[in-house]
């Protein structure tokens, strides 16, 4: 029943909006392919391309230090998330007891809880404790949220698992952590990558927790490094893109090669914490 | 499963609790802390400030929640009626500013409202020159136009979400729609849009809850300003705790915002969970 008008407009509604999806990232790579003094439209191809721009950017910002600390904290986050969330989704999703629902409604608060909210008491608690001012005051915190979504995210997965693989294994004599690991664990690969990238993006693209928590320029992380940058050389727009680039392309690089996870875990109803 | 609890209660759940309490004293973060009852929350009311962040929010909303979900709909609604190739390679690209860091989105987009930006230079280009400004540093454009990067980053995502959710929709359910006469209109809002429903609550959800809580784009953009025309909630909870030392002030604000967000989270899931019934 399509007619080709039809499909030749549908088409052309996909096209129209993946280019304005597109066309700031790439007016921001052009220009920070162009001559530093330049000034000019983004979208015009410049006339000779100036890798250098990186290799500045990359030491007035100081991004060397800035990707390692993210990096640091990313993998730390993703490791200590993803192995408390699938022992909690684990108890959460196939055990019963006392008080299970309310922890799990307490998790439920986590899903959709802001930073903004709790930022003023974990800075001065975390400060009492002198885990601010080093990569702890951002890992604990961030892992904590992450838990609260991992935790329902395996939840869902193994409650959906069927019982009976439950019960013949433990007929077999299997523990509760063996049953998880040579049983659940390798159907759950999937669900468990999925949760991974969506820490690490989570993680990766934080602000106001670094903001707060890292005041040391020596173990900022990335997006904070460009933000100081950007208030400190407003006006080399090069640069700025330069940074901007480089502190997107790990993250665009994982979604190059997962980009399902992103999008299934989003769709799924997820809200960064 | 304890380790997880534990972890969460105390670096989550805690800090909540926390800033509910500190929210009822009058602190600057150094001496100690009055006690000032519900002192914060009755001056919060009183403040100007506070209620221009708030209705900015509602603005924002408009920005990132209402238009690119209708936007969304209307496209998804139209793509339903044809089958199409390659549509995951749109979906990766409609989705690609979601994964971007914030920070760096507010970079891109700043050099693209500066007054020598790509708009001002497109504008001139096509002979509109009068209506270049200084967008970030005029007072009445400061806001939509954070606005509308908040727009940029969500239509995408409602748009995978709608598309993904009209190919669960029967192709029976249209078919019998066209025999039936239905317009375009009509299968609109008699299949499409109650097929969405789920998809609906998310995308809301999702949309409405980083509009509320938006803090990194408006730091890095505009910083509230010029003046406070684009001063939003977030962004008053960091400059009164860590700049102005107001932290009972902050953290009653903080408590507020989270009050609002899980309130419209759980009308949202309700209004979603009834119509399902």
């Amino acid at each position: 029943m399509t007619t080709r008008a039809e499909r030749i407009a549908n088409y052309t509604i996909l096209i129209v909006f993946s280019l304005l999806a597109l066309a700031p990232i790439v007016g921001l790579l052009l220009t920070a392919l162009r001559p530093a003094d330049s000034v000019g439209v983004g979208f015009v191809f410049p006339r000779s391309l100036h890798f250098h721009n990186f290799v500045d950017a990359w030491h007035t910002g100081d991004f060397g230090t800035g990707l390692r600390s993210s990096a640091i904290i990313a993998v730390a986050v993703v490791a200590i998330a993803t192995v408390l969330s699938i022992l909690g989704g684990y108890g959460l999703g196939t055990m019963r007891f006392r008080g299970d629902s309310v922890v799990f409604a307490a998790f439920l608060i986590g899903l959709i809880m802001p930073f903004e909210a709790t930022i003023i008491p974990l800075y001065y608690d975390l400060r009492r404790v002198q885990l601010t001012g080093g990569y702890w005051g951002v890992i604990l915190p961030s892992a904590a949220l992450s838990v609260a979504f991992g935790t329902f995210w395996m939840r869902a997965f193994f409650l959906a698992t069927p019982r009976s693989l439950l019960e013949a294994a433990r007929i077999d004599g299997a523990s509760s952590l063996r049953i998880l690991v040579s049983v659940l664990l390798p159907f759950a690969r999937p669900a468990v990558l999925t949760m991974m990238v969506l820490t690490f993006m989570w993680t990766w693209n934080d602000f106001l927790l670094s903001l707060v928590m890292l005041p040391d320029p020596s173990v900022q992380t990335a997006p904070l490094k460009l933000a100081l940058f950007q208030g400190r050389y407003v006006t080399d727009i090069t640069g700025l893109a330069a940074g901007a680039l480089i502190v997107a392309l790990p993250v665009i690089v994982v979604y190059a090669f997962l980009q399902r996870h992103f999008i299934r875990g989003v769709l799924s109803g997820a809200v960064k914490g | 499963m304890l380790p997880a609890f534990g972890l969460y209660a105390v670096f989550a759940l805690a800090p909540l609790g926390h800033a509910a309490w500190l929210s009822l004293f009058r602190w600057d973060g150094v001496t100690p802390a009055v006690w000032n009852g519900l002192g914060n929350y009755r001056d919060l009311l009183a403040d100007p400030l506070v209620r221009t962040a708030f209705e900015h929010s509602l603005v924002l909303i408009l920005f990132f929640s209402v238009m690119p979900v209708a936007v969304g709909l209307l496209l998804a609604a139209t793509l339903s009626r044809t089958a199409l190739r390659g549509l995951t390679g749109f979906r990766a690209v409609l989705f690609l500013p979601q994964v971007i860091p914030t920070v760096a989105l507010a970079v891109t987009w700043r050099w693209i409202f500066a007054p020598d930006g790509p708009l001002n230079q497109i504008l001139r280009a096509v002979g509109l020159g009068s209506l270049a400004r200084p967008w970030l540093g005029d007072f009445g454009w400061a806001l939509p136009s954070v606005g509308i990067v908040g727009s940029w980053v969500m239509y995408g995502l409602c748009m995978v979400l709608f598309i993904a959710g009209v190919q669960k929709i029967p192709q029976g359910l249209y078919d019998a729609a066209r025999v039936d006469g239905a317009g375009p209109v009509r299968e609109f809002f008699a299949i499409t849009l109650p097929g969405l429903r789920n998809e609906l609550v998310v995308a809301l959800v999702l949309t409405l809850i980083s509009a509320l809580r938006n803090f990194d784009l408006v730091y890095v953009m505009t910083k509230g300003g010029p003046g406070t025309s684009s001063d939003v909630p977030a962004l008053e909870v960091y400059v009164r705790a860590f700049e102005y030392g107001a932290v009972g002030s902050a953290a009653a604000i903080g408590t507020a915002l989270a009050l609002v967000i899980f309130a419209v989270t759980f009308v949202l899931t309700r209004l979603g969970e009834r119509r399902a019934a």
